[in-house]
């Protein structure tokens, strides 16, 4: 697998508008994004509402993915096109949950709605047509998704990729400075974890950095190529970002996306935890 | 969540006494522009967090105490603005961007 296989730029996404076997999907947290303007022809799907169990705080079960995708006209043949805001932490989350439901074929829009917007690309507010199709999804493949067990179990020998601002790592902050502090769950980040920030894989408007400098980055902050990989941040979209980073982009084996994150490890009773502060 | 929320429908600000807010508007020629994407950087440079300013300019972030520099992207370019964070208080930083 290549870079060209799962990442594609804005003019390869204008090319492709009227291929009816490519699907834009814009995932957003903040769903009125789409409805501001989006990606001729994309479809939305939304985080809260479409990919999380309503009760349970889980992923939802791959005959509910089947419909969901088949509500959206999104066929198992279809290559799909993720993309969305937040530098696209939301569309990789959704990357990562097409991959754990064996799509074949998945890509990125390099940059997200963020460089769409910044280079002032067209937006379009028409609601797209696609009709319904019969999708089957795949039995989830757990050689990507992580628990909070074999969290704790890889501590000192798997690679802990703690991929939160170096705040929030440290236990100075409890989330994301754009978001209120309130949280009740411990602060800190799990033993023998690195810090390597989503952010560094990205320049300012969201695209990825080139392979070299993404191997440097991970090299130079301790990042062990003999070993395992887990990814985690607080919730699992931002570790989904460097999943990709590392399993798509740079081909790295066994690395596992910990979708349950610093909000279920630092909720849990008596499991280690490291402050800095 | 964990995503930036939209800068449109923000709550009344409320300060707790352990927050430190950094807040303020983006403006253009003198009138607010919505749209800019905010980035708040730590001391070192590190990203910490990114909204997009809102209809009216508006950013908020609930930083720590300290010193900050707020990076803002628009079309056309990019402006660096430094502020520093006070404990318990919400401090206001005006950005104007080159129109």
């Amino acid at each position: 697998m290549s870079r060209a296989d799962v990442l594609v730029d804005a003019d390869w996404a204008e090319a492709h508008f009227d291929d009816p076997k490519i699907v834009f999907v814009e995932v957003d947290e903040d769903v009125s994004a789409y409805d501001g303007g989006h990606l001729p022809g994309a479809v939305r799907l939304d985080w809260t509402k479409e990919l999380q169990q309503p009760a349970v705080r889980d992923v939802i079960d791959k005959d509910d993915f089947g419909k969901l995708l088949s509500s959206k006209g999104i066929g198992n043949d279809d290559t799909v096109v993720l993309y969305g805001g937040n530098n696209n932490w939301f569309a990789a989350y959704a990357y990562w949950y097409f991959k754990l439901y064996g799509h074949d074929s998945v890509k990125l829009l390099d940059g997200g709605r963020k460089k769409w917007e910044l280079d002032g690309r067209d937006l379009v507010k028409d609601d797209p047509s696609r009709p319904t199709t019969t999708y089957t999804a795949k039995d989830p493949d757990l050689a990507i998704r992580a628990f909070r067990d074999e969290v704790v179990a890889s501590i000192g020998s798997k690679n802990l990729v703690d991929v939160r601002s170096p705040d929030e790592f440290s236990g100075k902050i409890k989330a994301p400075a754009h978001l209120p502090q309130e949280q009740s769950q411990r602060a800190g980040h799990v033993p023998t974890a690195i810090n390597i920030p989503w952010s560094k894989a990205a320049a300012d408007d969201g695209t990825f950095r080139g392979d070299d400098e993404l191997t440097s980055l991970y090299g130079e902050q301790g990042f062990d190529d003999a070993k395992s990989t887990i990814a985690y941040c607080r919730i699992g979209e931002r570790s989904s970002h460097t999943w990709f980073v590392l399993h798509e982009l740079l081909g790295k084996t066994d690395v596992k996306n910990y979708d349950g994150s610093w909000v279920e490890y630092g909720s849990l009773i008596g499991v280690p935890v490291e402050k800095n502060v | 969540m964990c995503g930036a929320p939209d800068q449109d429908t923000l709550p009344a600000l409320e300060v707790g006494a352990g927050e430190a807010v950094v807040h303020g508007f983006v403006v253009q020629d003198d009138a607010p522009l919505g749209g800019a994407y905010v980035r708040l950087l730590g001391e070192s440079g590190d990203f910490t967090a990114e909204v997009q300013s809102s209809a009216t300019g508006y950013f908020r972030f609930y930083a720590a105490a300290g010193d900050w520099t707020l990076r803002t992207l628009y079309r056309g370019g990019s402006v660096d603005t430094a502020v520093t964070a006070v404990q318990g208080q919400a401090v206001e930083a005006e950005v104007e961007v080159p129109g």
